[in-house]
């Protein structure tokens, strides 16, 4: 019997000839990441340490990442304490993997990562932020975990007591239709098989429309498997994942792709055909409350959000300035941009995607969480509606419980805001 | 006995339990003030110590879905809440064992606010209704973390047994 990618990942790092669904293990960690949460990791890792007279140092500072993008710049004088004691920590422990608030380092950790070339297949990687599903596009298993969890890591190198996944084949064949994509897959993947659908499970993709994909495309893929409780979205490393490692990463060493066995076991496989899918959206309040624009069009939004770990990459500001180019955004409506890293940003300023943007009437940001997770910047009014290029929609998500999110792709924001309404991006901006 | 305080739906996310506006808050002994923040009236109860430790949340399928927030077990944890729930979302499950949150997994529970639950080690008996739901165990897994304490002392455990080996 054969293995799966992410069983054959965690035999390796677990030191194992093979594991299957069900068993528990130990893997090896490649990549531990933190972000601002880093502060309760420090907490918990110097308890680790408490009475065993054994010095808190951390098993591997090269092999840990610490991103600052959830409050950037600091919001209140406490998230800036907490920032100065992780940078004190990061000093102190020679973590190296490293990125501040700067031009030249900052975004948000699902984009720094894949970008610096910190993830490569084969890779066990953890990480204190769900998204973590998202660096299995770059064919790792990318585990999301708590704070405890992570001083467990950064204390031993090791994930402790992991029951190994079942996985979910999701084969996704067919050429996308105009102004439909790879968000468009995913939310009409976890509307199919709902919040719940993949829990304790990993989805593998396979099929012709991933094999075509982007990187960038594949990170939104697997960046939203968790929101059907997937532990993990895998595509398995293949062409694509080399040129992009080599070429946008810059990674110079041996890359070698893990795929799964031909004789793998899976617990399901969902076929798609993407040239029948419509552009979709997930409303309000669950991420599996998604359907056909058409059943949305028409509902009046006060903001429009384009950015996060999942749509704020270069080719979704791009497909969102050609929509609005030389248009503007309708008079009712704001329209917020944050790109996904200060890489992006300063991409799209030399390619004057973000002044077509501007010109449209568009806010652009500053690279960091913005206004996702409704902690920093870009709150909503009482009983506002936003249309947003993020992963989540849940009540209070955009920083009020008594408004509104609904979730589509870059286009169908992008279409939404020059009409103040939410609109099919088939129509365009007239 | 303990009685039903909250009982809420399917897919109750970690933004819910604490929302994101307080998440510069990250110490266990400070994210309990928090804890369903927008649930004012309930949250208004906890504060003002109206709520029974050992008292239970009743939910549906998914509990916890959602972000890896810790905070969302800690400050259940730091009212000494039982969560009763047909499911729970992996990385929260996780969490609460991490931190020794009580859970109970009853993939049939129906109960209502006001109800006192007796726990036996394979069903939860709502006495008010005279009704008996199957609970599963814990994985083997977990139950390995549960009987240490939680995980912190876990850890210590092995990081002794490794470093001074
Ligand atoms: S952009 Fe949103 S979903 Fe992504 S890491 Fe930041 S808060 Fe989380």
């Amino acid at each position: 019997m054969g293995m799966t990618v992410a069983e054959k990942i965690l035999a390796h790092a677990a030191g194992l000839p093979r594991v299957s669904a069900g068993d528990v293990v130990e893997p090896a960690v490649d990549l531990a990441m933190s972000h601002e949460n880093a502060a309760l990791v420090m907490n918990q890792f110097a308890e680790i340490f408490e009475g065993t007279g054994l010095e808190p140092r951390v098993w591997d500072p090269a092999k840990i990442a610490i991103v600052f993008d959830h409050r950037v710049p600091a919001e209140t004088a406490k998230t800036a304490t907490n920032q100065k004691k992780v940078r004190g920590f990061v000093a102190a422990q020679g973590i190296t993997k490293f990125h501040d608030i700067r031009s030249d380092a900052g975004g948000i950790c699902h984009q720094i990562l894949p970008e610096s070339g910190y993830v490569r297949p084969g890779m066990v990687v953890a990480g204190t932020d769900s998204h973590t599903s998202s660096h299995g596009a770059l064919g790792a298993m990318a585990i999301g975990v708590g704070a405890t969890d992570m001083a467990a890591v950064w204390a031993l190198g090791r994930l402790v007591n992991v029951e190994v996944p079942a996985t979910i084949k999701v084969v996704a064949d067919g050429e996308f239709k105009p102004m439909v994509g790879p968000k468009d897959l995913i939310l009409y993947l976890i509307g199919m098989i709902s919040a719940e659908g993949a829990n304790f499970r990993v989805i593998e993709f396979h099929g012709r429309a991933i094999k075509r994909m982007s990187t960038s495309g594949r990170l939104v893929l697997c960046n939203m498997s968790v929101e059907a409780g997937a532990t993990c979205g895998i595509v398995p490393g293949d062409e694509e994942t080399v040129r992009y490692l080599r070429e946008e990463a810059g990674v110079v060493d041996p890359i070698t792709p893990v795929l799964p066995d031909p004789d793998a076991v899976y617990e399901e496989t969902i076929e798609i055909d993407v040239a029948r899918l419509e552009p979709q959206v997930a409303k309000p309040h669950t991420v599996d409350n998604v359907g056909p624009v058409g059943d949305v069009e028409g509902i009046k939004i006060d903001q429009v959000v384009i950015g996060s770990c999942t749509n704020g990459r270069l080719d979704d500001l791009e497909a969102a300035a050609a929509v609005l180019r030389g248009k503007k955004v309708a008079g009712t409506t704001r329209m917020l941009v944050f790109p996904a890293s200060w890489r992006i940003y300063k991409e799209a300023l030399r390619r004057g995607v973000l002044s077509d943007l501007i010109a449209a009437g568009a806010v652009i940001m500053n690279p960091g969480c913005g206004c996702c997770l409704g902690v920093h910047q870009g709150a909503l009014g009482d009983g506002e509606v936003a249309l947003a290029t993020t992963n989540r929609n849940f009540k209070g998500r955009m920083g009020n419980p008594d408004a509104l999110v609904y979730l589509a792709s870059p286009v169908t924001a992008a279409t939404s805001a020059i009409h103040g309404v939410i609109t099919d991006p088939r129509k365009g901006g007239d | 006995m303990a009685e039903v305080v909250l009982r809420l739906g399917d897919d109750v996310s970690t933004d819910a339990i604490y929302p994101g506006r307080f998440m510069a808050t990250v110490l266990p002994a400070e994210t309990p003030q928090y804890c369903f923040a927008d649930l004012t009236e309930f949250n208004r109860r906890l504060r003002a110590g109206e709520i029974l430790p050992g008292s239970v949340v009743v939910a549906g399928r998914n509990f916890g879905t959602g972000s890896s927030r810790e905070q969302a077990a800690s400050c259940l944890k730091g009212w000494d809440l039982v969560i009763v729930a047909r499911s729970y979302s992996r990385i929260f499950f996780q969490n609460a064992v991490n931190l020794g949150l009580r859970l109970v997994i009853c993939p049939a529970i129906e109960a209502d606010e006001g109800d006192e639950l007796e726990f036996t080690p394979d069903a939860v008996i709502d006495a008010t209704t005279d009704r008996s739901f199957p609970s599963e165990p814990l994985p083997p897994a977990r139950q390995a973390i549960v009987d240490a304490g939680g995980l912190i002392p876990y850890i210590r455990m092995r990081l002794l047994q490794e470093r001074t080996r």
